[in-house]
């Protein structure tokens, strides 16, 4: 269930799953600092199967496996705050779970919001572009193939 | 939220060990102090046992209500079930369910039998009932507050089904003792 309040945390818990340690801790450094948190799980490493689907809508069939590193923190207050990443970045994950948990506080909200998650999207939205860029660059066509199936 | 194992693969091996130790010598005593923090409702050996076996492909049942409940889900993270009867692992955090109502495996595999964790008041192992069987030598005692009162009787049918029946882990405070189905309990010498 996601509350009217917390409607963007989706969108939060994904800019933070894709940022680095070192880039959420310059960010933290100009917003104003967290509360204590304590850990309630983690951060610890495991590995999870990826599926993928032939075609994009074919049977579905297990890809591989990637590492993934999981976190979960609460606040004071009893907030709890999560983090699942893939790869094995350990600060990054509990960096994030505490973020998770101070977004979802009215406190720390919108200097969070401005100071930390929107310059990360930002940030992943420009890289995000680049690599679609690069990648349509090298684009081949296979139109007889495609008009086949 | 409280915390689960601080560290989930050495304290879950030695959660492993206590239970084995305590399967293999039923009736002796074992500890389980890794977890201290604990909330309302569960003791440190039965939720240490508990975290130590269940895990997401296992069905659990449990007593436990409010955040008692929501700690084993999301430590555990194992599917939690209404009947007693389909649960591969149970934590009794009040009072015991029937023995008879639970999953005694099948004669072609009894290992698929419940696990049935009973939160007791107290447990000793100077005095109460004699054990025997395999794992005991001549005798253990035991003795455990807070079972049904009809308990024996239960036992007895339990151990009667023999492949089939249920395993028990008795836990008080930071205190096991397990009675696999092999073990038979006298009020008598």
């Amino acid at each position: 269930m996601i509350d009217e309040q917390n409607a963007e945390r989706p969108a939060w818990m994904a800019a933070l799953a894709r940022a680095s340690a070192g880039e959420i801790e310059a960010l933290l450094r100009v917003a104003p600092p967290l509360p204590p948190h304590l850990v309630i799980r983690g951060p610890e490493i495991g590995l999870t199967m990826m599926r993928g689907r032939a075609g994009g809508d074919g049977a579905a069939f297990n890809l591989g496996e990637a590492t993934l590193t999981r976190c979960s923190v609460s606040l004071a207050d009893g907030t709890l705050g999560h983090c699942w990443r893939l790869g094995r970045d350990r600060r990054a994950a509990e960096l994030a779970a505490v973020l998770d948990a101070c977004l979802q506080g009215d406190a720390l909200r919108d200097a969070l919001l401005a100071g930390v998650i929107e310059p990360l999207r930002a940030r992943q939205a420009e890289a995000a572009c680049l690599t679609a860029r690069r990648a349509a660059a090298t684009e081949v066509r296979f139109a007889t193939l495609a008009t086949m199936r | 939220m409280k915390p689960g194992f601080t560290d989930p693969v050495f304290d879950s091996h030695e959660g492993f060990s206590a239970l084995m130790q305590a399967m293999a010598r039923p009736g002796r005593i074992q500890r389980c102090q890794m977890l201290r923090d604990l909330p309302k409702g569960l003791a440190s050996a039965a939720a240490a046992a508990l975290l130590t076996l269940a895990d997401a492909q296992t069905l659990v049942w449990t007593d436990a209500q409010g955040e008692a409940r929501e700690w084993i889900a999301f430590h555990t993270g194992a599917p939690l079930v209404a009947e007693p009867g389909r649960a591969q692992f149970l934590l009794a955090t009040r009072s015991m369910p029937e023995l008879a109502a639970l999953n005694p495996g099948t004669d072609e595999i009894p290992q698929d039998s419940a696990t049935l964790i009973v939160q007791v008041q107290a447990l000793d192992d100077e005095f109460g009932w004699w054990l025997t069987g395999p794992g005991i030598e001549v005798t253990h005692r035991l003795s455990a507050q807070g079972l049904p009162a009809d308990f024996l009787q239960q036992w007895a049918a339990n151990t009667a089904r023999f492949p089939r029946g249920v395993d028990l882990v008795l836990c008080a405070g930071e205190r096991l003792a397990a009675l696999p189905r092999t073990t038979r309990i006298s009020e008598t010498c």
